[in-house]
């Protein structure tokens, strides 16, 4: 099975525009997708800082896990990825969702427990799905969304149709037997499969070291007989490069292929951790790393970027976030008689 | 016996449910199966011998022993427009599978709000008998039926191991098949279906007014014996096949014991937090003053299935120990 270059059916915020291939045009294409990848990573960053302040006021509730500091790793393979694409996420999914183009409106809603999330209101920051843009979801299971994925790109090369499916995962679920079940699988049968694995260095206080006999996990993961390789989670271009780069060898039809994103959480595991198991220094340090600092000091050194252009940015997406709260906090709260919807397809369940 | 005169050949439980298969397999492009040792080897039982052969290594697929892994990816098929259906070889081994059973299959649906039904069928082996000993002997699918979100089916006749099976990958949610190992060799004349055979119903096998013996899976032949015996003595009793345990067919239930006013819920499975105190508890709370005595159940006893032929028969239900509780219920 191959395909020779991406194929786009709709329009979609979350996949920008071809790059125009012309001399002329390469530059301002290259500043144009610097200034989109800023941006998505920006709405992630606000959003996400926004879910702070309602967590504190008490608006939304649950575990609620922040992925400030990674948003590098869902915009960089996001746009390697087409809107055909399968999306297999965890439970720190804010920032898949919002670079796989699910409005923030639809995101709030969820955290909010409202009838017009994307769940409607049952999954929470933990379990968004959205079946028309592919995106399956918040496994909040570590490692549990890995089979699945797998089950994803076999469906897909047995109907003969050229997708991908990219699966997102931490470096504690390498630790998971799931993970290598699905690893030996997906390589046995050669699935076009991206196991996207972004290593923040904790498995929620549990320190890479303390709990992996071997460290370097592309390394393990390419004793499965599958391409393999780590890339700076913090940089987003490199990790849309490296990103292109697998989801090409995957539909060229060399099976499945293995990123390691470097990554790192500037915020504590979930609203819940008092963040005791690491050092103040050693998150200082990588803050000084930031992905969205690293990108806009790339684009300001190269004339890419003006502080007008980057406060119309932030004024854009102010207020779809703004708009996204307020929409949420008016939206209606499913029925208590709706309880049993959905548990099967037919009713609710007449015996429980 | 046939047009012609001849004998009608026998058919056993195994060919039954192989001709399932095959029939769902020619019928639609999107039913594979997949499992341990499904393909080449014919299944571990014996059950898809020939299929691979017919049908080709893609959609009779052999896979590797990673029972998560694969029952995931059953999953992640059926979302992704396929119709799997999934062998596991015991019950005990489903285990290794539960977190994808439990947490994805049954709750992907609900927690999506209602965006994505998982399509999928996954069969599998249950019970003892066979002296296989304490880790492929146990009768868990009281606990699945226990979850929210799945259906659960135990077929016991002929009829239903070749005819449940198109049912369930008509069901839009996933269906678990518990197929008892004591029944793969039963053999017998399969009848065609008078009926579409529906997966919402309990089943009435033997007519009786005095005592009801509710039971499903491998119990049932016990059960159908046991009738022999106490009509020999004057006793009438009807027996409930519950076919489907989730949802159960409180209806047959409650009106069965509204006939005979006695129960005897007999389940190879261990007798605490059983499918049988299920059963008991509804007959209780929907059927108390119908009772003139109390509920009996026959259930295995609370200890890992023993490997020595004598320990094991005394583990299990038999077709005495039903007699007995029978007894006991009439008075």
């Amino acid at each position: 099975m191959s395909v020779a270059r991406h194929t786009r059916t709709r329009k979609d915020p979350a996949h920008p525009k071809p790059v125009m291939k012309t001399a002329a045009d390469k530059k301002n294409a290259r500043t144009e997708h610097r200034r989109e990848l800023l941006e998505a990573m920006l709405r992630i960053r606000r959003f996400e800082e926004r879910c702070v302040e309602l967590y504190s006021a008490t608006k939304i509730r649950g575990f609620v896990h922040l992925y400030i500091g990674e948003e590098a790793v869902a915009v960089g393979v996001n746009g390697a990825l087409t809107p055909e694409d399968a999306v297999v996420s965890t439970y720190r999914e804010h920032g898949h969702a919002l670079a796989r183009g699910i409005a923030a409106e639809a995101v709030m809603a969820e955290m909010h427990g409202r009838t017009t999330g994307c769940s409607g209101g049952r999954g929470g920051s933990m379990h968004l799905f959205d079946a028309s843009r592919r995106f399956y979801g918040g496994s909040a299971i570590v490692a549990g969304g890995l089979p699945l994925a797998a089950g994803l790109a076999l469906a897909d090369r047995m109907r003969g149709l050229p997708h991908v499916t990219c699966c997102f995962f931490g470096d504690g679920a390498f630790a998971e037997g799931e993970f290598h079940e699905t690893a030996n699988l997906a390589a046995l049968w050669g699935l076009p499969l991206l196991l996207v694995c972004e290593n923040n260095l904790y498995a929620m206080g549990t320190a890479l070291a303390r709990e992996h006999a071997q460290t370097d996990l592309a390394m393990r993961a390419a004793s499965y007989g599958m391409p393999a390789w780590a890339v700076d989670g913090m940089d987003v271009e490199a990790v849309e490069q490296a990103a292109r780069r697998a989801v090409e060898g995957i539909r060229a039809g060399t099976g499945p292929h293995f990123l390691e994103a470097r990554t790192y959480r500037f915020r504590a595991h979930s609203m819940y951790d008092p963040d005791r198991y690491r050092a103040k220094v050693e998150i200082e340090q990588w803050k000084e790393r930031d992905p969205i600092s690293l990108l806009t000091d790339r684009m300001h050194e190269n004339g890419e970027l003006g502080d007008k252009e980057l406060a119309r940015i932030e004024q854009r997406i102010t207020a779809e976030i703004d708009h996204a709260v307020e929409a949420a906090e008016q939206a209606p709260e499913e029925p208590v008689e709706n309880l049993l919807h959905h548990v099967t397809s037919a009713s609710a369940e007449a015996v429980s | 016996m046939g047009a012609d005169g001849t004998a009608e050949a026998k058919t056993t439980y195994r060919e039954a449910m192989r001709e399932a298969l095959r029939e769902a397999l020619r019928a639609d492009d999107r039913v594979f199966l997949m499992g341990e040792d499904v393909g080449r080897y014919g299944g571990c039982f014996g059950v898809s011998l020939g299929l691979l052969e017919e049908f080709g290594p893609e959609r009779v697929r052999d896979t590797p022993l990673s029972e998560s892994a694969f029952v995931g990816a059953g999953i992640g098929a059926a979302l992704a427009g396929m119709r799997p259906i999934v062998e596991i070889m015991t019950v005990n081994f489903s285990l290794l599978a539960l977190d994808q059973i439990l947490n994805n299959a049954a709750t992907l649906l609900h927690m999506s709000g209602g965006q994505l039904p998982v399509p999928l069928v996954i069969r599998m082996t249950t019970g003892a008998g066979r002296q296989l000993a304490a880790q492929h002997s146990h009768s868990l699918e009281g606990w699945y039926a226990h979850i929210p979100g799945i259906r659960v089916l135990a077929p016991a006749t002929l009829e239903d191991a070749r005819h449940m099976l198109a049912p369930a990958l008509a069901d839009p949610d996933p269906v678990l098949i518990f197929e008892h190992g004591s029944l793969y060799n039963v053999s017998g004349e399969l009848l065609p279906p008078t009926d579409p055979v529906g997966l919402d119903h309990a089943a009435i096998r033997r007519p009786g007014t005095d005592i009801s013996l509710i039971t499903y899976g491998g119990s049932l032949p016990k059960a159908l014996a046991a009738v022999e015996e106490l009509a020999a003595e004057g006793i009438s009793a009807e027996v409930i096949d519950l076919r489907t345990l989730r949802p159960l067919d409180d209806a047959a239930i409650a009106a069965s014991v509204a006939r005979t006013h006695r129960a005897v819920v007999i389940d190879e499975a261990w007798r605490t937090g059983s499918l049988a105190a299920e059963v008991s508890a509804r007959i209780a709370e929907e059927s108390f003053y119908d009772l003139d005595a109390p509920v009996e159940r026959v259930c295995s006893a609370e200890v890992p299935m023993p490997y020595a032929r004598r320990l094991e028969e005394a583990a299990l239900p038999q077709t005495a120990d039903i007699v007995a509780a029978a007894h006991r219920a009439v008075g």
